[in-house]
This record gives C-alpha cells, structure tokens and sequence, in this order.
C-alpha cells in the first residue's frame, strides 16, 4: 500500500483507497447508473474510492489506476483492444454486471443470424457488431458483481470490504433461499416458472418478491442442478421454449441453454 | 386416564385440581379471542392467497381479527419460524466512532405473542427446539428469549396426506402450550397447562366436561388417527441408517436434489445458521447478522482455507437425514423431525422424508 492509498483509518486499521476507474463495452450503462445511485450513502460511497476515470460522472481521466470496474459484453475489435489495455493497466479487473460477466442480454442475438440482426439494427450503415462475450473470453477477471443490473447495496459491501482489507465473496447458493427468507409464495404455486432453484442469491429474491419468476440474470448457483430444474418445469407444464427463453435470457446459462437443445435435438432423431 | 392423572399432579402444586379440563362452546372463542387481543399481540393462521388450483395458502401473521383467523387451516407454507428462530437477525450492532466503538445486543422480542392456532406438530417443533436451544449445554439466549415470550393456544387438525407426525411421536401435544382446543362439534375440549391460560378462560363461560364430552373428545382423537396416510417405519431407524451409510439410493436422491435449501427454512425444527459480519459504507457502524442457512447447501460444509467436507449433493442431502433421524435419537430419544411434511410439499424435486426413508428401508422407490 503506497501513500496516495490513505484513506483515513478504521479503528485504527489504515484505509486501502484505491484509485478506480469505471468502463464500459457493449451495455446499456444501467450498471454504472446503479453505481451512482443511492443517493443517501453516495458521498460515503465515492469517499472509500479514488475516482481517476469515470465518463459517465466526471470528465477527463487517466490510465493510473489500480481497479477497474468494467460493464457490458465485448462484441467488437475496439472494445477488445480497450479492454487489453485496461487489463494492462490494472492490478484488479472487475467485471460490472450481467453483460461483462456471461455476455447477458446482448447475447440474446447470438441466437439469431448475425448478418440477419446487424441489418435488421442498423440497416446498411457499416456497423461491426460481432457475438457478444464475457470478458472472461479475452482477459482474465478478478471479481464479478452478478446482476442485470447490479445491486447497489452489493457493490457498496464490496467496495467497503476492499477498503477494509476484508474478504470479496459472493453466495454459492440459489436465490430460493433468500425467497424463503423473504417468506414468498413460491411461483411455482402460483403455476409460474422461475429460475430461483439455480440462480445464484445476492439479489435478496428481488424478483419473486414482486411475484415475478426469476430469470436467472445472476447466472448459476454452485452446483446449480439445472438439468433437474428443467424436468421440473416441464413437469409443471411449462414449454421447452419458456425453459429456454429463460436460460437463455442474461447468457449465465448458455451452457445449460446449448445442453438442452443438444438434448432436444437428439430426442426428436 | 393416565395422561389425565398426571395433569392432575401438576395441578396440585398450584392447589387446583377442577380446572385441567373444561369444554368451551363455539360461540364464546371470538369472545376468548377478542379477551387475548386486549392483552397482547395474536399471530394466528391467515389465509394469504390461493395457489394455482384454488386451494388457499395459510401462513402464520398477526392479526387481531377473529375472522381473519383461519382456525381449520391446513398446514402453513412456512412454520411460525420468523418469531422464535428469524431468517435473518441482528446478533449485535456497533457503533463506531473514532477509534472507540460501543456493541449493542438486542435479544429482538419488542413484546409477548400470543400463537393462537398452532398444530400438535408445531407445537412439539418448539419442544424439540428446547432440548437443543433452550436446555442445552449452551442455550441460546436469542431464541430464549423469544421462546418465554409466547403464549400458545394448541388446535387440534385432521391429517393431510402428507401428514405423518404420527410416525414422528408428534401427533399429540403433551406439554410445551397453554392451552390446547380440541373440535367437538358445537364445542371445543380445552385442555389447560398454565395459570395465564385459566385467567383468560375466566373471563368466557366453560363448563365441565361430562362423560358425554370425554366420549366426544375420545371419539375425534379416533377419527385423526384413522386419517394418517403417509407413514415412516421407525423400526430400529438409528441402525438402519447406520448400515445403509454407503447406499446407492442415496445418491439416486442426491441426482434430484437442487441443493436449494427450501427443505430447511420450511422446517419448524431446523435450527442451523450463518454469521456475518457487514459494516457499514459510512464506516459508522457494523452489524454481526445470524441468517438460517441449510446442510444442503453447497458450502454448508466449507472451512477456513477452502476444504469442504461435502462438497457432493447427495452427502449433503444424507447428512440432513443422518442429523434429524439417527443423531438427534441418540441425543434425545426422539427425532428432530415432527413429520409436519413441509419440506416435501415444497421440494419441488419432490424429495419427502417418507419417500427417502422407505427406500433407504430398501421399500419401494
Ligand atoms: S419463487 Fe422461485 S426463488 Fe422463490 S422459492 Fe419458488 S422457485 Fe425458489
Ligand atoms: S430474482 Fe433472478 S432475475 Fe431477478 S434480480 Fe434476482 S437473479 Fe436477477
Ligand atoms: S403433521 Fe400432524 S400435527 Fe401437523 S398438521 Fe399434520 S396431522 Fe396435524
Ligand atoms: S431436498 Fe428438495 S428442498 Fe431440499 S435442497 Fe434438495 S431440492 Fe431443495
Ligand atoms: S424434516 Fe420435513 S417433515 Fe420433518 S419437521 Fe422438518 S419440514 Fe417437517
């Protein structure tokens, strides 16, 4: 820890205050919008951090900085070369959210004809718009914060963990826990499907507390045991489509996703 | 008659003996109802919504309204849980100013409850409870606290399918409420366990029971016991269990499981749980929070440095059967399961315990 590090002290533990830059890819910026928000706690917020680089709240910016939170999917060369470069530039790259931890939503294209959804967007205008990837496809990540978007109260643990020195860790195991702490009727009682059963807690069942299924924009749970969840489903009734749109919907289950048409496939030979 | 003469004892010692048995008619329970609302906070069955067939789904709240207590529920979703054992509770906060910092522990009872409703199944939940959380070695001080501040009227129930408290040694409550209804027909059998519940009785018109009554009571407990569909064979469980450690079925199990954990929070008896500790982003405060947390999950088992005992499903899923069915009989002779049936109903795996056990059994499944 240098000296431009000091951040006060917590009973007397030296505050680690590091220089931070926030980025963006292929997103929607709803991410570093939920970083911004909160605004009782924002000043406390901004204070464990020493912000160098940050488009969407300040201007100007430099490439000294020691973590870099990152937003959105990769899915063009000049995105992949900032994002190299910003690998270079850290010491801890953070991925912000959904699209920079699985792809997310923009994935969803990916399951179309890619010359069919760049006309379909943008027409004739010459746009490279290639298949969205997780940064973890180019570089390697050192943290990941879930979420479409990310929690605001999960990003300030976080951040107020690294500044105490404490240890990062996010749940293993499945938003149903959080459902039942939250005392929810389960959806699938109510005869609606929901991905809670596989997908990882943090979000505190934010979903199913508005009697909304879960649509797995966490990505799996440790040990998620997705092939069951989907019998399940089937068993309640629901189509292998609805199964799909949902495993498909945030990128964290492609694989899942694949798997199961791989299946569905093989059974209709 | 046996179980009556030893009431009978108990009594004595508070110089009664005429009030261990009065029948109360229907009519006047609204107006018992009405006298324990003026007293304290009630937390009855309430119908909360109804499920995708139309069958209503009852869950455990406040209410001071008779009607809206659903007296002839059928078991509750989730047991009265959040009012003797919370999802989430504040251990002890902080409060951190400079380099001096002050901790603050609340045991959370702001008042008396009054549990008005609550199952033979439920009630022997909290009995269960006891002998761990209460009268153990190291009581725990939170659930003490809450466990002394309720008052409980116990009601009898006509068993589900999924029922098998019988099996269980939980289908009648001996000790652990204050009072107990059971369903006469125009009235009810009230059975009293303590001086705060004869108080409340005396302010509604009962009667003594009479022979006819005793014939009425004995007649329902008959018509209960002749419901139970679902069973577990207890027989020599503990060695069972000890023989079949290594069974195939219970990885067969393990496949199906979600390793979700539901099977946990729904248990009345289920007591494990995580701390915490979180401080705030102002830097002002920090909380130790206790959350409930489930064998079944996957980092149940997980220690310092990174080691998991059980990182495989169908471990995990076997050790939860180990602890209620064969531990905990060798600890307190009885299991820590009251065969209330709620995890079953709510895996959607559908793993039940009577299902698990009777293949462990080497039956069926
Ligand atoms: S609603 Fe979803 S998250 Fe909640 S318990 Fe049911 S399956 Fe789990
Ligand atoms: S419930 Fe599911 S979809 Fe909703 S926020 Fe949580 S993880 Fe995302
Ligand atoms: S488990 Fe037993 S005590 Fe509980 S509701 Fe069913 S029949 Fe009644
Ligand atoms: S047994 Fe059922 S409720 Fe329990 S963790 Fe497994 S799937 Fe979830
Ligand atoms: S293990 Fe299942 S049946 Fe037994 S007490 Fe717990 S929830 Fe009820």
């Amino acid at each position: 820890m240098t000296d431009r590090n000091a951040g006060g002290t917590f009973l007397g533990v030296p505050l680690y205050r590091p220089r931070t830059a926030f980025f963006e890819l292929a997103s929607c910026e709803g991410c570093q919008l939920q970083v911004l928000n909160n605004e009782a706690t924002l000043a406390p917020f901004l204070g464990l951090l020493e912000i160098v680089n940050f488009r969407e709240a300040m201007t100007g910016g430099t490439d000294d900085y020691e973590i870099a939170f990152v937003e959105g999917s990769v899915s063009r060369k000049d995105e992949e070369d900032l994002l190299k470069e910003i690998r270079g530039n850290a010491r801890v790259l953070v991925a912000l959210g959904s699209c920079a931890c699985f792809g997310g939503v923009n994935r969803l294209k990916d399951r179309f004809d890619p010359d069919w959804t760049r006309k379909t967007v943008y027409g004739e205008a010459p746009v490279e718009s290639g298949r969205a990837r997780p940064l973890e496809d180019l570089v390697a990540v050192d943290l990941k914060i879930y979420g479409c978007p990310v929690k605001k109260e999960e990003v300030e643990k976080v951040v107020t963990n690294i500044a105490l020195g404490k240890a990062v860790v996010s749940p293993k195991y499945p938003v149903c826990m959080e459902c039942k702490a939250n005392e929810n009727i389960c959806l699938f009682d109510l005869g609606e499907p929901c991905l809670g059963p596989v997908t990882r807690a943090g979000c505190d069942s934010w979903c199913p507390n508005s009697r909304a299924g879960c649509w797995g924009c966490r990505g799996p749970a440790e040990d998620a045991n997705v092939e069951q969840l989907e019998k399940i489903m089937q068993e309640h009734g629901f189509a292998q489509e609805t199964i799909l749109d949902r495993l498909e919907c945030f990128g964290g289950f492609a694989r899942f996703a694949e798997a199961f048409r791989r299946r569905r496939r093989e059974g209709a030979e | 008659m046996k179980k009556r003469a030893r009431r009978h004892r108990r009594e004595e010692g508070h110089g009664r003996t005429d009030m261990i048995f009065r029948t109360l008619g229907k009519a006047e329970l609204p107006k018992l109802f009405g006298v324990m609302a003026a007293g304290g906070k009630i937390v009855a069955p309430v119908e909360a919504g109804r499920d995708r067939e139309n069958r209503p789904v009852y869950v455990f709240r406040e209410t001071a309204r008779f009607e809206e207590a659903a007296l002839s529920y059928t078991t509750t979703k989730l047991p009265a849980k959040r009012y003797f054992l919370p999802y989430r509770e504040d251990l002890a906060t902080f409060r951190i100013e400079g380099d001096d910092w002050q901790k603050l522990v609340d045991y959370n009872v702001d008042r008396p409850r009054i549990f008005f409703g609550l199952h033979p199944c439920d009630i022997n939940a909290l009995n269960r409870l006891d002998k761990v959380l209460l009268n153990g070695v190291y009581p725990m001080p939170y659930y003490v606290a809450k466990r002394k501040n309720m008052f409980i009227v116990g009601i009898d129930c006509l068993p589900q399918p999924y029922c098998f408290c019988r099996s269980m040694g939980a289908d009648t409550a001996l000790h652990g409420f204050d009072m107990f209804l059971t369903d006469l027909g125009d009235d009810y059998f009230v059975e009293i366990l303590s001086d705060t519940a004869y108080n409340f009785l005396r302010c509604v018109r009962t009667s003594e029971p009479g022979e006819d009554d005793h014939a009425r009571y004995m007649k329902a407990v008959s018509r209960k016991n002749d419901k139970f569909i679902a069973h577990v064979d207890t027989t020599d469980l503990t060695k069972i269990l000890d023989m079949e450690f290594q069974s195939e079925v219970w990885k067969q199990w393990g496949d199906r499981c979600l390793a979700c954990g539901t099977c946990a929070n729904v248990c009345p008896t289920c007591y494990c749980y995580g701390v915490e500790e979180t401080v705030s982003v102002d830097l002002g405060s920090a909380r130790k929070t206790k959350t409930l947390y489930s064998c079944n999950l996957l980092d149940f088992a997980e220690v310092a440095g990174g080691h998991n005992f059980r990182p495989e499903r169908h471990v995990r899923l076997k050790y939860r059967y180990y602890h209620k069915h064969r531990g905990f009989v060798e600890a307190y002779e009885e299991p820590l399961c009251v065969g209330c049936g709620r995890c079953g109903e709510s895996c959607l795996a559908g793993i039940t315990v009577p299902e698990v056990i009777a293949s462990v059994r080497g039956e069926g499944a």
